[in-house]
């Protein structure tokens, strides 16, 4: 039987793509490591602050994870949420796991704890690429509801590998927040279709901003975060000249009129074939450049 | 403060800095050595287009100036809240800036941030806040959000933020609560150019911004955390 992974918590995806009973949890909820902002607004907190880490196997393999739970307050990442995740990954410097998995799903910045969270984000941000540097491969698997946003979006593209799946979403602004800046005209939040053509996960493995597109399927995230375990890609001047030209290059294929929707136009000018009907489209039935 | 007199105050009129519409760019003479200076101004949103002009200036600093430091001026608005921007992968297009500040600071580039007008969330995470350190001006606002959109999305009443905007650190805009958090490690006041000269002094190249949180009483918890799932059993 399939199981979804958008509709698992935060630890039954750790404990369904792990290998069996292998998760040991650091800081568990019984630690109840708590926010410390969130008191004084009359919010409630959680005693994981919205995010389980520890060490776990996969095939076999020692690995560390981290999964952010959507459910509380929608992955925001605050003060000790940040901490934790900037723990792990020093501890992973320290203790050379095979990989270092990151179940990320989150809005960015946890506004409740706004200057405290734009930091942390910077910390886990740091704390990651000093991984990437040691050679040690970061994995992020967006699949969740809530998506991959703000400074989180930023965090899991400076990672070794990127597994979505086509529900995922992974962008740096949401639909609802450039609405109310710019008008509906500029993007119309509650057309779903369209949310997905510019966020979701098609058009990122599409445009080759995600790695590997899987189904909403628990087993699927599994086998894809088994083939990523060697996905260890330091970051090297000529890498970065490689991306530089491909994303300049990307941004000028909207140089160019579009007649229609934007997303179709830019697959076609990628070279994506049959670009009308990606929308309709199974994962498994998508071919790009 | 108007970057043409910052910039004028620290290395004289004939700067060499350049404006090219938000950017700002140059290589400016400074105790006998040369900065590259990369910076935005008119409170720039970043997208895609302005993420990879600062990238391809640091980038060309690597390649043809190895180990010349980089000082970022820093006034943005935030990231780009634009559709074409979400579809073209500015979330990529400002890690590849990030990365690319953060492979020159490992290829011994000291890389430092300076907040000389105003910060916002996605602007800033990528530019300042990756540098070895990052420095304000003491008139400078850093914030993540502007509160009325803040409360929208929080969903919490605009009155409550207001008030804890003016006393509570976290939602406080100004500077001074960034160096008490440890995400800015000090205000420049007086003589600036004797300010830029300790800045480059003493760019820590560790992340100590959760210690300094810490020491300073404005961001408590962070630090223990780190260390407590470093300990944990």
């Amino acid at each position: 039987m399939n199981i979804s992974y958008s509709e698992c918590s935060a630890r039954e995806r750790i404990a369904l793509l792990l290998d069996e009973g292998s998760f040991h949890e650091w800081l568990p909820p019984s630690e109840r490591v708590t926010s410390p902002h969130l008191a004084q607004l009359g919010v409630p907190s959680a005693f994981d602050d919205g995010v389980a880490i520890g060490r776990a196997t996969l095939a076999g393999r020692p690995v560390f994870v981290a999964a952010q739970e959507g459910e509380f307050m929608g992955g925001g990442v605050g003060e000790v949420h940040g901490a934790k995740l900037v723990g792990l990954f020093r501890r992973a410097l320290r203790e050379r796991p095979d990989a270092v998995l990151l179940l990320a799903e989150s809005g960015g910045v946890r506004l409740h704890e706004a200057n405290a969270g734009l930091i942390a984000v910077s910390e886990v941000m740091r704390a990651l690429l000093d991984l990437r540097a040691a050679g040690i491969p970061t994995i992020v698997l967006i699949g969740g509801a809530n998506g991959c946003f703000g400074g989180m979006g930023i965090v899991a593209r400076c990672a070794d590998r990127i597994v979505m799946s086509d529900i995922g979403r992974l962008a740096m602004s949401g639909p609802e927040v450039i609405e109310a800046s710019n008008g509906v005209d500029e993007f119309d939040s509650r057309d779903r279709a369209l949310v997905w053509r510019t966020t979701g996960g098609k058009h990122r493995w599409l445009s080759g901003d995600c790695d590997l597109l899987v189904a909403d399927e628990l087993a699927a995230f599994r086998a894809a975060a088994i083939a990523s375990l060697d996905a260890a890609a330091p970051v090297t001047l000529a890498g970065l000249e490689d991306e530089h030209q491909l994303l300049s290059e990307r941004l000028h294929l909207l140089d160019a009129p579009v007649d229609g929707d934007e997303a179709i136009a830019l697959w076609t000018r990628l070279g994506v074939p049959a670009p009308q009907r990606v929308p309709e489209l199974d994962p498994g039935e998508l071919t790009r450049p | 403060m108007d970057w043409n007199t910052l910039a004028t105050t620290l290395f004289g009129p004939a700067h060499g800095i350049a404006q090219d519409g938000d950017l700002l760019h140059g290589g400016v003479r400074f105790d006998n050595a040369t900065l590259t200076v990369i910076g935005t101004t008119n409170h720039a949103p970043i997208g895609v287009r302005l993420a990879l002009a600062q990238a391809r200036l640091v980038l060309d600093t690597i390649a043809q100036h190895p180990g010349r430091a980089i000082l970022l001026l820093i006034d943005t608005q935030g990231q780009q809240l634009r559709r074409r921007d979400e579809l073209l992968g500015i979330n990529r297009a400002m890690a590849h800036l990030g990365m690319s500040i953060d492979l020159a600071r490992r290829r011994g580039h000291r890389v430092l941030g300076l907040v000389y007008d105003q910060a916002l969330s996605g602007g800033f995470i990528t530019s300042g806040l990756i540098a070895d350190a990052c420095d304000a001006l003491p008139e400078a606002e850093i914030r993540v959000m502007r509160i009325p959109a803040m409360a929208r999305v929080t969903k919490l009443p605009e009155a409550l933020l207001t008030e804890l905007s003016q006393s509570n650190p976290v939602f406080a805009p100004g500077v001074a609560n960034y160096v008490a958090m440890g995400g800015v490690r000090r205000l420049w006041r007086g003589d600036l150019p004797q300010a830029l000269r300790e800045a480059l002094a003493d760019a820590p190249t560790e992340d100590r911004r959760a210690l300094d949180g810490r020491e300073r009483g404005g961001r408590t918890m962070a630090a223990d955390v780190i260390e407590r799932v470093l300990a944990a059993p």
